[in-house]
């Protein structure tokens, strides 16, 4: 290596981080595969059912990508991320709901001998959206909730502003490690706890359903429109990833690595932490909240269960399996693990019959999963991105199993990658 | 000459423990200083109170022409103003390449929206390149520094210090775990160094201090038991005591 002293002349981002090119068209192929062999525009062999399940996997993997930049590069053990999801779906779950019911009431009341008045209409909306809680009028929260880029603007700034106000509190006061984590978890709960209310304004445990159906869009097969959706989350999460990939990979990655390995030493190189962990945490937080939005769509439907801090944890556990630190990772992580869960409590794996006993994979499933999870941080911290390293043999430090940092829970050296 | 940095009355305790006891002391532009005292003397964590980590009880730091205090600011803000530091522990980012680490160091814009749209130029890769001449690590550019010698490491730190380009640079003990050989190189890279600013440098071992040939001031229990020339200070009986008569 010794034949490096003068500095490579720069190359083209791609040259420098073909991983990103690997995946873009990994990606294409894939979305151009499933259009043709799915229902909507191709030959039919993948269920619409299945392309909905794959178009929410991509969104998956593109939270999953949003947690790999906090904790994986920048060190914060974030277990609140899905609450950003959830908002999201909330924000645009709410339009959905809205302008679908107006149609709906519009059209009923269009029957009348008088035409109906604004508040009528209004009224109605009302009624048949918060019946089931036991209201009649709308929420103040519901305010813009006619409005489509409203809400949109809604799935970027309430998360935003979220992570914002938390973040600046607690990296202001220095909380860390595991005490951040279990913050992160306290704020997932407690959103969690309040949307499991009547009265949150958005229909306590039921949640808002009927999200696959867009409004307007009644006359076109839901083997079209999940085409459409999974094309879209593919293309969110091939834009977030180049974008991730820019930010990680010049100077502002090698802060953010710096200070998961050693913050105290960033500060007296002159940076602000803070700032940085702030900055890296509400990026997070919006990317979250996108992938939210085009998951629920895909989903049909969210209710608060979904923002519960165990949703939280798993995200956690696919980073890990799929590896930190290195946004493939994630993605694998993501999509490997989630499918693999799907596959396991939709009944479809067989059920193993030991004789006295039968291991039931909707019970088991969990369980498997958390002993990959400890077997993974125990023996292959590197979790599935390291296979990759095998293969093109990426050199790492000897340090003697010291730590990458002299703060305690630095980054060990078996963690460390490239 | 003038003042940079003058600490007056400062004090701190931990735990009713008074680790630095109404210290005073004061170093001008381009001065060279070495600060001597035995094990728990305080000599860390005089350098923490500069620094920002550790905020003391009383006293005040006074910094610049401005003559600005440095208590109320934050580590980062301190270290933008001009204040650079070696830790005792070789503390450099050892997951990330030598050149990685001085282009983090290098003095530039900190604030995270400048940093996300850096790209290195042609002038910062030069700069990159010359330091590590200058400390020996031309040929370890592109390894990770977790992969360095303990020597090494030592160097690269100072490296990253000197492409902070700071007008104060604090080093705590740079010579521990040397050899002899890489001792007279850290030598002269502090000697060089203080040929353009104000360098404070932390030791045990009176053979290094003898050849950074400055000004010394001895620490004992918190506070300054005797400043002057080496010679000076080695015949005070106050020191001789403190060295020789435990
Ligand atoms: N954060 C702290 N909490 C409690 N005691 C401390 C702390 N930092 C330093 N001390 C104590 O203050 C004294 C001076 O420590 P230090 O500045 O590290 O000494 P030196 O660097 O001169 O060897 C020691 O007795 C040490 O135990
Ligand atoms: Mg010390």
């Amino acid at each position: 290596m010794a034949d490096t002293a003068l500095p490579a002349p720069r190359r083209p981002f791609v040259a420098r981080y073909p991983s990103v090119l690997i995946f873009i068209g990994l990606l294409a192929v894939f979305t151009v595969a499933v259009t043709v062999l799915a229902e909507g525009f191709g030959i039919g062999v993948v269920s619409t059912s299945f392309v909905k399940t794959l178009g929410k996997t991509l969104c998956l993997c593109l939270v999953a990508l949003a947690m790999d930049l906090v904790w994986g590069y920048c060190g914060i053990l974030s277990l609140g991320h899905m609450a950003f999801f959830g908002i999201g779906g909330y924000a645009i779950g709410m339009w959905l709901m809205y302008a679908r019911t107006e149609i709906i009431v519009t059209e009923s009341l269009a029957a009348a001998p008088l035409p109906p008045t604004a508040q009528e209409i209004s009224d109605g909306i009302a009624t048949q959206i918060f019946g089931v809680v036991g209201a009649s009028e709308f929420p103040p929260i519901w305010t813009f909730a006619h409005s489509l880029p409203l809400q949109l603007l809604a799935v970027v700034l309430v998360p935003g502003l979220i992570a914002l106000v938390f973040g600046w509190l607690a990296f202001r006061s220095r909380v860390t490690g595991v005490y951040l984590s279990i913050l992160t978890q306290a704020m997932t709960l407690a959103l969690a706890l309040y949307l499991f209310q009547n009265d949150s304004g958005l229909r306590g445990n039921n949640g808002l359903s009927g999200l696959q159906n867009l409004p307007g869009m009644d006359d076109v097969p839901q083997a079209t429109i999940s085409i459409v959706f999974f094309w879209a989350s593919a293309l969110a999460l091939g834009l977030g990833y180049i974008v991730c990939a820019w930010v990680v990979s010049g100077k502002f990655g090698s802060v953010i690595r710096a200070i998961r390995d050693d913050e105290a030493r960033v500060r007296f190189l002159g940076y602000s932490v803070e700032a940085y962990k702030l900055f890296i945490f509400t990026f997070s937080a919006v990317l979250a909240a996108i992938a939210g939005a085009l998951y629920y769509p895909q989903a049909g439907i969210i209710n608060p269960a979904e923002i519960a801090p165990i949703a939280s944890i798993y995200l956690a556990v696919w980073v890990a399996i799929g590896g930190r630190g290195r946004l493939y990772g994630a993605v694998i992580g993501a999509a490997f693990v989630s499918l693999l869960s799907t596959w396991f409590t939709g009944g479809q794996a067989p059920d193993v019959n030991l004789g006295f006993y039968t291991v039931q994979w909707v019970d088991w499933w969990t369980i498997l999963l958390g002993l990959s999870f400890v077997c993974v941080t125990l023996f292959a911290p590197r979790g599935m991105g390291g296979l990759i390293d095998v293969i093109i043999e990426r050199r790492s430090p000897d340090r003697h199993g010291a730590d990458l940092g002299p703060e305690p829970g630095a980054l060990q050296e078996k963690e460390a990658d490239r | 000459m003038s003042t940079l940095l003058e600490v007056s009355g400062v004090s701190v305790s931990f735990d009713g423990f008074k680790a630095i006891n109404n210290l005073t002391f004061q170093i001008g532009e381009a001065e060279m200083r070495a600060v001597i005292g035995p094990n728990g003397a305080g000599k860390t964590t005089f350098m923490d109170i500069i620094t920002g980590k550790t905020k003391p009880d009383s006293g005040k730091v006074i910094w610049g022409e401005r003559s600005v205090s440095l208590l109320s600011m934050s580590e980062s803000r301190i270290a933008q103003e001009g204040i650079g530091r070696k830790f005792q522990r070789p503390t450099v980012f050892e997951d990330q390449t030598v050149a990685d680490n001085l282009m983090l160091a290098l003095k530039k814009n900190r604030s995270p929206f400048a940093v996300l749209r850096f790209r290195p130029g042609r002038e910062d890769h030069d700069k990159v390149a010359e330091l590590a001449e200058r400390i020996g690590l031309s040929s370890a550019l592109q390894r990770k520094s977790g992969e360095l010698s303990h020597g090494q490491k030592q160097w690269l730190e100072i490296g990253m210090l000197l492409a902070q380009d700071p007008r104060l640079l604090l080093v705590d003990e740079p010579a521990a775990g040397m050899t002899p050989a890489e001792r007279e190189h850290t030598t002269e890279l502090l000697v060089e160094a203080a040929k353009t600013r104000a360098v404070v440098v932390v030791e045990h071992d009176m053979e290094f201090v003898r050849r950074l040939n400055c000004k010394v001031t001895v620490l004992h229990e918190g506070s300054v038991l005797a400043e002057g020339s080496l010679d000076h200070v080695t015949n005070d009986d106050r020191v001789i005591e403190v060295y020789l008569g435990r």
